[in-house]
């Protein structure tokens, strides 16, 4: 392909293969699409859950989580990587894609995939949840039709490194990759060993279906979560990404050593593999050795790269700021940054509550003793909403604001709501996500239609904090899920009927366009000079970044805190060996 | 030694393994070591705490694991309630509780401070065994018997709340351990239901 059928984007000036454009288009929209349906699902949940409100008849009340499920982890996240990928191997690179007829092709059984298993679980035939924990069994459609998608987000996979290939022998960048394309290779990398366990779990479960094969219920949950949380690192590599992508684009973050954000990158791969121990780790398969050394990521050095990329992406921030001359003392970099852009409002919360939140509860309740306070009670939930909802769901929202002026070259719809969507979102989302992991230490058990127990043979009479908990997820969900819809409106609405971006002056404000793309953050002229200032041995260890240093260390207070808590809290239950 | 200046979108030239500010370093180094405290605790629990859960494991045939769960009720039964039987085991001994959908069997009543090896299994599919209102959870995997060595520390009426999705009546699955003290009886205010 020619040059002259490239279009240079008149923000970053990266030049853009219109060909990958459409395909990232079609994607991003099946993306949000999926979200609807989850949002929609995710409703009807929370009014169910309450119990006052208690909505929803059972059957549809395990119908619709399975469908929330699905809708969210798998379609609405994995189409919004696909985007991602296709994106960075294409754009950010000055390069071409590749095969698009192959990308068509994917994204054909990927979406034939996904229309089939919606179908069957409307349907009622699919009443297993994403689960699908064997021998529980659902229509063998439905197994298929994942097995369809998967082979579909295995392709644009490969198509990424084939693309990778190419803009390098057609030397279209120079130098090293960039560190966000970087994370994308990290996210695509552990994407292909995701997908080859869905496989080796999949396809034996859709014969079983079949009545051709046996599967053993153990061996089921040991491959299953190999791609059911292996799938998470996946979301995690591509978050941090666009954290460094947001971090650049709104406020010019610089990166602070290559060696360093690269080399967590790599612990990712390394040990994400290990991820299923800690859905096992009360489970009777597996011995203690095998859970502790498995749900450690041998020895926490996945934990270690997610704690090195929470230091050296606000660290980025500041220092970039800094360097810009924005903001004095510890925080003024953070007082006078961008919140009105939700771009830059996305990526705080994301960064803070998946940390914070997410981060510390995780590796609490991941750890081997501990687990048995937590299994499969609303804690579980609890925590992965800070995970994969308020951290990779919400920085992929704001990864949104600043494609649909740079991909589809629309303004941003709703301006005044986009301005407060990401407030709406995380902020429902924290209430929803704490309350729950309230509710959870009760051990109100997750996925479970009635904890009155009115049906059941005994009584069960929960402390009377949990009702108010509840309703406390349920206001939490509910103003999350307008984040949602408001986000979802605004999509559909710039992506279909927005209003061209027309000609950029820089500096110049317009409505609908985050301030990152209307004054893109320059370094001074004298940018060498004040690196050299803020980097004096004078400025002390708490180095060019302070105020993140400040930051951390408060995080690593509440981590600790946290942790021994639950180990006390354990010691108090009967003694179990 | 100087940070770089560049962002994540932009290409590193020539060699980018250089070594971090002394801040960065300070950072990655006390990440690592609480790491290594993270890791530390479950060895050491498993040495030092009450409670872990490795168990005796094996496979089980769940029609010959409910079939031995039968016998031990024929076994040691003292009555019934609401159709369950009530089985009191003595002290020390192997005690068997099988779950189904969507049943608990047998109702468990235990002595206070003494310890049993409970066995866990499941006759159909997976289902979630979850102390009420203690919050001890474990899965119940259909063809593994997890034997655990539970010793009750109080007394109490306790319920077993099944959390693990199992079907249309997953939310009526609940079922009953009573654990007496040592005369024998509940603590007054937590008697009868
Ligand atoms: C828009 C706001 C959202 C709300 C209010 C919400 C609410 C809920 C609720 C109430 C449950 C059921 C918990 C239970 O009873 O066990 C649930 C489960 C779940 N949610 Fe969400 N959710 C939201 C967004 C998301 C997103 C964006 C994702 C994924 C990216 C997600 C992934 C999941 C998953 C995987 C489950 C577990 C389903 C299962 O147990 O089978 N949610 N959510
Ligand atoms: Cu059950
Ligand atoms: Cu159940």
């Amino acid at each position: 392909m020619s040059a002259a059928d490239f279009r240079t984007c008149p923000v970053t000036s990266l030049k853009i293969d219109p060909r990958g454009e459409l395909l990232v288009k079609a994607n991003a929209v099946v993306a949000v699409v999926s979200l609807l349906i989850g949002a929609i699902a995710a409703v009807l949940l929370v009014l169910t859950r309450w119990q006052a409100v208690h909505l929803l008849p059972a059957e549809w009340f395990y119908r619709i989580l399975g469908v929330h499920g699905m809708s969210m982890l798998i379609f609405f996240i994995i189409f919004f990587e696909m985007a991602v990928l296709i994106f960075a191997s294409t754009a950010l690179l000055n390069a071409r894609m590749v095969t698009p007829k192959l990308g068509w092709t994917a994204f054909a059984l990927m979406l034939g995939g996904a229309v089939m298993v919606e179908v069957i679980m409307w349907a009622g035939k699919a009443d297993v949840l994403f689960t699908s924990y064997v021998p529980l069994k659902a229509d063998p459609l439905y197994y298929l039709g994942i097995i369809l998608f998967a082979v579909g987000a295995l392709l644009v996979c490969g198509l990424f490194f084939a693309n990778l290939v190419v803009a390098k022998r057609e030397q279209t960048y120079s130098g090293s990759l960039p560190l966000v394309v970087y994370g994308a290779v990290t996210a695509a990398i552990i994407a292909v060993i995701t997908l080859l366990h869905g496989a080796a779990i999949y396809i034996p479960t859709f014969l079983w279906s079949l009545g051709l094969m046996e599967v053993d219920p153990q061996i089921y949950r040991l491959i299953w979560w190999g791609l059911g949380h292996s799938s998470q690192q996946i979301n995690v590599a591509a978050m941090v990404a666009i954290w460094y992508m947001l971090g650049a684009l709104t406020i010019g973050a610089v990166v602070l050593n290559e060696k360093i954000s690269r080399s967590a990158f790599v612990l990712y791969i390394l040990f994400i593999s290990m991820a299923s121990a800690h859905h096992l780790l009360v489970d009777p398969g597996m011995g203690s050795a095998w859970k502790i050394v498995n749900t450690s990521y041998f020895m926490y050095m996945a934990v270690l790269a997610s704690m090195i990329h929470g230091f050296t992406v606000p660290a980025g921030m500041e220092l970039g700021q800094r360097l810009r001359g924005i903001g004095t003392g510890l925080f003024g970099w953070l007082k006078q940054a961008p919140w009105g852009d939700p771009g830059f409002s996305s990526l705080v919360f994301s960064v803070v509550v998946f940390g914070f939140v997410g981060g510390i509860t995780g590796v609490t309740i991941g750890t081997e003793q501990i687990n048995i306070i937590v299994h499969n009670t609303l804690r579980v939930p609890g925590h992965f909403h800070a995970t994969v909802v308020s951290g990779t769901a919400m920085a992929f929202m704001g990864a949104t604001y600043y494609l649909i002026p740079l991909v589809f070259q629309r303004k941003v719809a709703f301006w005044g709501l986009a301005k407060i969507q990401p407030y709406l979102f995380a902020g429902g989302m924290f209430i929803f996500v704490m309350s729950m992991t309230f509710a959870g230490t009760f051990g109100v058990p997750r996925r479970h239609w009635d904890i009155s127990f009115s049906q059941a043979p005994f009584d069960v009479a929960f402390n009377p904090a949990v009702d108010v908990l509840l309703a406390f997820v349920a206001l939490g969900g509910l103003i999350a899920a307008t984040g949602a819809f408001i986000f979802v409106a605004i999509a559909v609405k710039s992506v279909f009927f927005g209003e061209p971006i027309g000609t950029l002056v820089p500096g110049v404000a317009v409505r609908g366009l985050p301030q990152g793309i209307t004054s893109p953050p320059r370094h001074a002229p004298d940018v060498d000079r004040r690196n050299e200032e803020l980097h004096a041995p004078g400025q002390g260890w708490l180095g060019p970044a302070p105020g993140t240093m400040v930051l951390v260390f408060i995080f690593l207070a509440a981590f600790i805190v946290y942790f021994f808590v639950n180990w006390k809290v354990l010691s108090f239950v009967w003694k179990i060996g | 030694m100087l940070t770089e200046t560049h962002t994540g979108l932009q290409s590193p030239k020539g060699n980018w393994w250089k070594p971090a500010h002394k801040s960065e370093r300070v950072w990655v180094g006390i990440a690592f070591g609480w790491c290594m405290v993270l890791f530390a605790m479950m060895p050491l629990w498993q040495v030092k705490g009450g409670q872990n859960p490795s168990g005796i494991r094996r496979k089980v045939d769940p029609a010959a694991f409910y079939a031995r769960t039968q016998e031990f009720i024929a076994q040691y039964r003292i009555g019934d309630d609401r159709g369950m039987p009530i089985v009191a085991p003595p002290p020390g001994s192997d005690i068997y509780l099988t779950a189904m959908s969507f049943q608990w069997t047998p109702i468990l009543q235990l002595e206070q401070g003494k310890e049993y090896i409970l066995h866990l299994s499941s006759l159909d599919v997976n289902h979630g065994f979850s102390l009420y209102p203690i919050n001890v959870n474990f899965q119940v995997v259909p063809g593994y018997d997890y034997g655990l060595r539970v010793t009750p520390t109080a007394a109490g009426d306790f319920r077993i709340i099944c959390n693990e999705f199992c079907g249309i009546g997953h939310h009526t699955m609940v079922g009953r351990v009573i654990v007496v003290d040592s005369t024998g009886n509940l603590p007054a205010q937590s008697g009868g239901i």
